[in-house]
């Protein structure tokens, strides 16, 4: 019996003190709403993030963050609220899954075949020419200079 | 009366353009002299007729004549005259006969030149630029026509060009207005600006088809163009500036650049325009790029007529609306073709476009100018792809995505940083030849002040990498750039005995392309040190406070005393000001008054920030809300931005250097032919 008393007094303090704690649980600020609202995009508006868009629609999904903050739903469970209910164009970006993977490859990778094409094409223009002695100017390389005087000398001793 | 009078004139216009472009054909393949000069004056006479009907089109503006549904959707009566008449090309119709009006100046311009060593260029610019012009007019005469009224028909409105039968003539008691985010002055000039820009490159890229059919595939096409292609870069440069300042004194975000689509589009052509630049240098100079010049400027034209497609077809909105949209597939079509045919010129011409020359080094200024066009062109990859991504997905799969900031951010930072570090370099490497040694014993020196000052910012601003990295970059090019313009005219003074100042002087005016060019990189540390503020040390706070409460953010506290608000009938608006008090650190500084002014015609709000602007930080206020019956409350979004101010420095001074650049002093055109240099030489003339 004294258990069961001691229970109930314990559970009844538990719930006390975890009402306590959740009407002292502020309401979020506009800060943290808009932390999360600027990841998101207005549904409505063209690339418009949550956080700026002056619609009444977008000033009730502010409304709608700050209760979800207070739910105790996170960052990305409110997001994934958002995406369920709104479709992908809600993010800021589209999800890295799925066929949306092209969309991250591609520019890399056309970008690194440009890159392969112009240094195998300079690569190739700047081949050593073969008359030097066309342009008197043209500097080769020094160590080659110096190769090539010391061979010359080399061949004068030997005469 | 000036409806059909203006819509009559088009028409003629449109009819004359069409003559102009089979008198110049036929003249061309004919050899007849007579009727390529009746060509040209045909495309004379365009710009008259074009601008007698932009005249009838702001005569209706102006009279507020809101029989005619573009009058009624872009102007009201409480609108001042100015506005009536930039209001022509606030509206897709009125925008339409601006870009044909603008061709047509632009396209008279060129022909009336002396053609005498260039003669076969006339007849194929005259056609590149009529066919041009053509599709535009006919955008305007058949799908987009400004001068359609409202026909009561039937007891119901109706818009038609002509009566329908049984028709009585429908006049509005008012219009609905100009959006009131276009009617702020940097709105009012910033389209012009670009579309100034968009229709320059149409002239550039004239003369390249004009070389390509003629077979003259020298250089002279480039030396031709050369000052066209700077001043349509300032035009695009300063439209793009324009549209970012507007964005920050008017969307109410905190930021200048968005990555929208809207402004991607206009950025697009600019990345090609500057690779272009930089590019037909290398051909100028060293006889290399032949092809590729020919590709960026067909790549220019075709982004400029793909940027006015993205945002005069409604397909940003919806990939639907521009399917039922006429205009929009009839826009894809042009693009198409004129990029098809264009590439078969090029295919047609490849073996005549082979380089003179070969390239030397892998650290010459011709390589690093490559390396730049891969950079360039390396950005316009992730512009094109984040623009067109969506409009495949939503096509192809129906779901419609977005994508934003980040991803642009991510992908081109690195980008930029390569653009920075290079603008650092290659002014110092020699055409033909450089080494490691040699750019190293030139850019040392930089080299050790810029790390001295990063090292100073490390220790008393901040330890963020990669902002340290982005100062250290922009310090190297300053640190180069000025010494560049030291060496020159210290070089100069010794031999000419000139003071320091005098010969800095004539050495700049002597090297207008080179030291604009300078100018301009300067400008662009400058602008890249206010983006580095924004993006990485912008802070931001948002709040609702009662009359006399405050809100802290980044050592300032900004105090709300009052909020009013009151009606202006004579304008037409309803504004809602704030008054706050700003203090920093306990210190009073004065006042700001963020406000919303709300349009009655067009039912919309227009937020404009408190904005208090120093050369360390923008102190960035927006009301956001208020509470109008109690006035007791309101919120408010702040934002610091650090360093903001030097992005429009910077912009300032890019424009100073632009106009150094391309200011006319004598022909270029009469320019000898490539100077064919020593080989490892630079000169103060490149």
């Amino acid at each position: 019996m004294k258990k069961i008393l001691l229970t109930l007094a314990l559970t009844f303090l538990l719930s006390l003190f975890t009402s306590v704690v959740f009407a002292q649980d502020p309401t979020p600020s506009d800060d943290e709403v808009n932390a999360v609202a600027s990841q998101l995009y207005c549904p409505v508006c063209e690339s418009t993030p949550l956080d700026v868009c002056p619609t009444e629609a977008c000033r009730q999904w502010r409304d709608l963050i700050r209760q979800q903050l207070a739910d105790g739903m996170t960052e990305d469970q409110i997001k994934q609220y958002f995406v369920d209910n709104y479709g992908a164009r809600v993010l800021a970006e589209p999800p890295k899954q799925g066929s949306y993977w092209l969309f991250y490859i591609l520019p890399p990778v056309i970008i690194l075949a440009g890159a392969i094409i112009l240094f195998r094409s300079l690569k190739a223009w700047t081949k050593p020419i073969a008359a030097p002695a066309s342009s008197g100017a043209e500097r080769s390389e020094p160590s080659k200079d110096e190769y090539v005087s010391k061979f010359e000398e080399e061949l004068k001793k030997r005469k | 009366m000036f409806a059909e009078f203006g819509y009559g004139i088009l028409v003629v216009a449109f009819l004359v353009a069409l003559y102009s472009v089979v008198a110049a054909i036929y003249g061309a393949t004919n050899k007849s002299a007579s009727l390529v000069e009746s060509a040209r004056r045909a495309m004379l006479l365009t710009f008259p007729l074009i601008s007698i009907a932009a005249a009838s089109l702001i005569y209706l503006l102006v009279n507020d004549h809101y029989e005619v549904s573009f009058v009624y959707e872009v102007t009201s009566r409480s609108m001042p005259t100015y506005l009536k008449i930039t209001a022509w090309w606030g509206g897709q119709a009125g925008s339409l006969v601006f870009w044909s009006f603008l061709l047509s100046a632009f396209a008279s311009a060129v022909t009336l030149r002396k053609w005498e060593r260039d003669i076969e260029f006339l007849p194929w610019v005259i056609v590149v630029c009529s066919v041009t012009l053509i599709f535009f007019l006919g955008l305007v005469i058949f799908y987009e026509n400004p001068f359609t009224r409202f026909w009561l028909v039937g007891g119901n409105v109706e818009p038609h060009m002509f009566a329908p039968l049984n028709a009585t003539l429908f006049t509005a008691q008012d219009g609905q207005g100009l959006n009131p985010l276009l009617r702020h002055p940097g709105m009012v000039i910033h389209p012009p600006m670009l579309y100034l820009g968009f229709v320059s490159y149409v002239i550039p890229y004239a003369f390249a088809m004009a070389a390509l059919i003629t077979g003259r595939t020298d250089d002279r096409w480039i030396r031709l163009t050369r000052r066209w292609s700077l001043w349509a870069w300032l035009f695009l440069s300063f439209g793009l500036v324009l549209g970012g300042r507007w964005a920050y004194d008017v969307l109410g975000w905190g930021g200048y650049w968005g990555w929208d689509p809207v402004e991607i589009a206009a950025f697009m052509p600019w990345l090609t325009g500057t690779a272009f630049l930089h590019s037909v240098m290398i051909q100028e100079k060293r006889g290399l790029l032949k092809h590729w010049n020919m590709i960026l400027v067909i790549l220019t034209y075709s982004l400029v007529i793909f940027g006015t497609f993205l945002t005069r077809s409604g397909v940003l909105s919806s990939v639907h609306a521009f399917a039922n949209s006429p205009i929009g597939p009839l826009f894809m079509g042009f693009v198409s073709l004129s990029l098809i045919v264009s590439i078969a010129l090029v295919i047609w011409r490849w073996p005549d476009l082979q380089s003179e020359t070969e390239m030397k080094s892998m650290l010459s200024r011709e390589a690093l100018f490559l390396l730049n066009n891969l950079l360039f062109m390396s950005i316009l990859v992730v512009c094109f792809w984040g623009v067109i991504f969506p409009l495949a997905s939503e096509l192809f799969t129906g779901q419609k995505i977005t994508v934003g900031p980040p991803f642009y951010e991510r992908a081109t930072a690195p980008l930029f940083s390569a653009l920075l570090f290079l603008m650092a370099v290659a002014p110092l490497s020699a055409w033909g030849h450089s080494t490691v040694q040699t750019l190293g014993r030139a850019m040392w020196k930089s080299a050790v002040a810029a790390s001295i000052v990063t090292v100073i910012l490390f220790f008393t601003y901040t330890s963020k990498i990669g902002a340290l990295i982005g100062f250290f970059l922009v310090t190297l090019i300053l640190f180069v750039t000025f010494q560049e313009f030291w060496r020159g005219a210290r070089a100069r003074q010794k031999v000419q005995g000139e003071n320091f100042f005098t010969a800095l002087s004539r050495l700049m005016g002597r090297n207008r392309r080179r030291y604009g060019g300078y100018i301009i990189h300067i400008s662009m540390a400058l602008m890249a040190i206010g983006i580095l503020g924004i993006e990485i040390f912008q802070t931001s706070t948002q709040g609702l406070l009662a009359q006399g409460e405050e809100l802290e953010i980044a050592g300032y506290t900004v105090k709300y005393r009052e909020l009013a608000s009151w009606d202006d009938a004579g304008k037409g608006v309803n504004f809602t000001r704030a008054t706050v008090d700003i203090y920093e650190n306990g210190i009073y500084l004065g006042e700001l008054n963020p406000r919303i002014d709300y349009y009655f015609d067009s039912q919309q709000n227009m937020t404009i920030p408190g904005n208090r602007s120093t050369f360390r930080d923008d102190l960035y206020i927006l009301l956001v809300d208020w509470q109008p019956v109690s006035n007791m409350g309101a919120t408010f979004k702040i934002y610091v931005n650090p360093l903001v101010n030097w992005l429009w420095i910077g912009s300032l001074l890019f424009l100073v250097g632009i106009i150094f650049a391309a200011w006319p002093d004598h022909d270029p055109a009469e320019e000898p032919v490539r100077n064919v240099r020593r080989v490892g030489q630079s000169s103060a003339a490149d």
